[in-house]
């Protein structure tokens, strides 16, 4: 098996995402001033794309059938509640992660 | 000098979901790898080198087939794109890193973002501290790839759901980041923005079209000085 295209396509990948990871260092690291449109997304962006990352996490979700949305909602719902009740990080992530694995083999 | 309480505990403790999702979803890459008939190295050099969980799966069908290497560029960037709002979130954290900086920046995957941008600011938080939490996160993906492309057919435990552990850390990240007037808006700008997105364009768009929608609406309410 020739193994070079294969390497090639690994590089070419990684070079793609770390273009995407550098280029706002490579852009606006030297300078010390950061505009300031620059500095307010700076402030703004980690919660909005915390939002993005939920609802990327249910993209996948097939939402004609009831048995695959359920699990999903049922144990979202349960990390919101427990975490707003307790807010411990470890404690609503591991309630919520044990429900959804039973909940999937229930349904 | 007060204690720092951003030691190796503290980033170890705050890695422990990542671990989880990492661990399960890198074990699931490697072993779809092997079940396509790839040798053991295929599926660990991907991780080593591409280290985005996204990206590496959607390169699995372009493996072994001749590519246009420039069209593959661009499917990596578009998938990836999401990344520039991690580099310009992290600016300011990373700036006084030194040459800890370029390994924090090759590890800034979903998942480390999530952790570390929403530490507190306030806190004069070490580089240490960053480029730990980033090389637990490094080492439980590779860790995982290798246990599955080791495995290969044969599946010890049943831990489908597992990966639900990265939703509900994103959940948990995000309320925290809500608990202030700015983070609410901006917060529920992504979730609105992003649900919009993904009922309107569908699974396959949602990411480019949410990033430039939050853009806009981000814009708007600078325009309406709704954070002040």
């Amino acid at each position: 098996m020739n193994n070079t295209p294969f390497v090639i396509l690994v590089l070419i990948m990684a070079l793609s995402v770390q273009l995407t990871r550098f280029l706002p260092f490579l852009i606006f690291g030297k300078n010390k001033d950061v505009p300031k449109i620059v500095e307010y997304f700076g402030k703004v962006l980690p919660a909005a794309t915390m939002g993005l990352l939920v609802i990327y996490c249910f993209k996948d979700v097939d939402y004609s059938s009831i048995s695959s949305i359920l699990p999903t909602v049922l144990a979202s719902i349960t990390v919101i509640a427990i975490h707003l009740w307790k807010r411990n990080t470890i404690v609503s992530i591991s309630v919520g992660t044990i429900i959804y694995m039973i909940l999937l083999r229930l349904m | 000098m007060i204690e720092n309480r951003y030691t190796f505990k503290h980033a170890f403790i705050k890695t422990i979901p990542i671990m989880a999702g990492y661990v399960f979803l890198g074990f699931a890459f490697g072993l779809l790898m092997r079940t396509s008939g790839f040798p053991i190295w295929y599926p660990v050099l991907m991780s080593l080198f591409i280290y985005s969980g996204a990206l590496q799966f959607a390169t699995i069908p372009l493996v072994g087939v001749a590519v246009n290497p420039l069209s593959a560029l661009m499917l990596g960037v578009m998938i990836s794109a999401r990344h520039l709002f991690y580099g310009i979130a992290m600016l300011k954290r990373y700036r006084h890193s030194g040459s800890l900086k370029y390994p924090l920046i090759f590890g800034l995957t979903d998942e480390t973002f999530s952790v570390l941008s929403t530490e507190n600011q306030e806190d004069e938080i070490p580089s240490m501290y960053y480029f730990t939490v980033t090389s637990l996160d490094y080492l439980y993906w590779n860790a995982g790839t290798l246990f599955g492309a080791i495995a290969g057919g044969v599946i010890p435990f049943d831990l489908a759901g597992l990966d639900f552990a990265l939703t509900a850390l994103f959940i948990v990240l995000l309320l925290e980041q809500m608990k202030t007037k700015q983070g609410m808006i901006s917060g529920l700008t992504g979730l609105v923005v992003s649900g919009l997105s993904l009922l309107l364009f569908g699974s396959g768009q949602m990411v480019i079209t949410s990033m430039v929608g939050i853009v806009v609406a981000l814009l708007v309410e600078r325009q309406l000085k709704l954070y002040e």
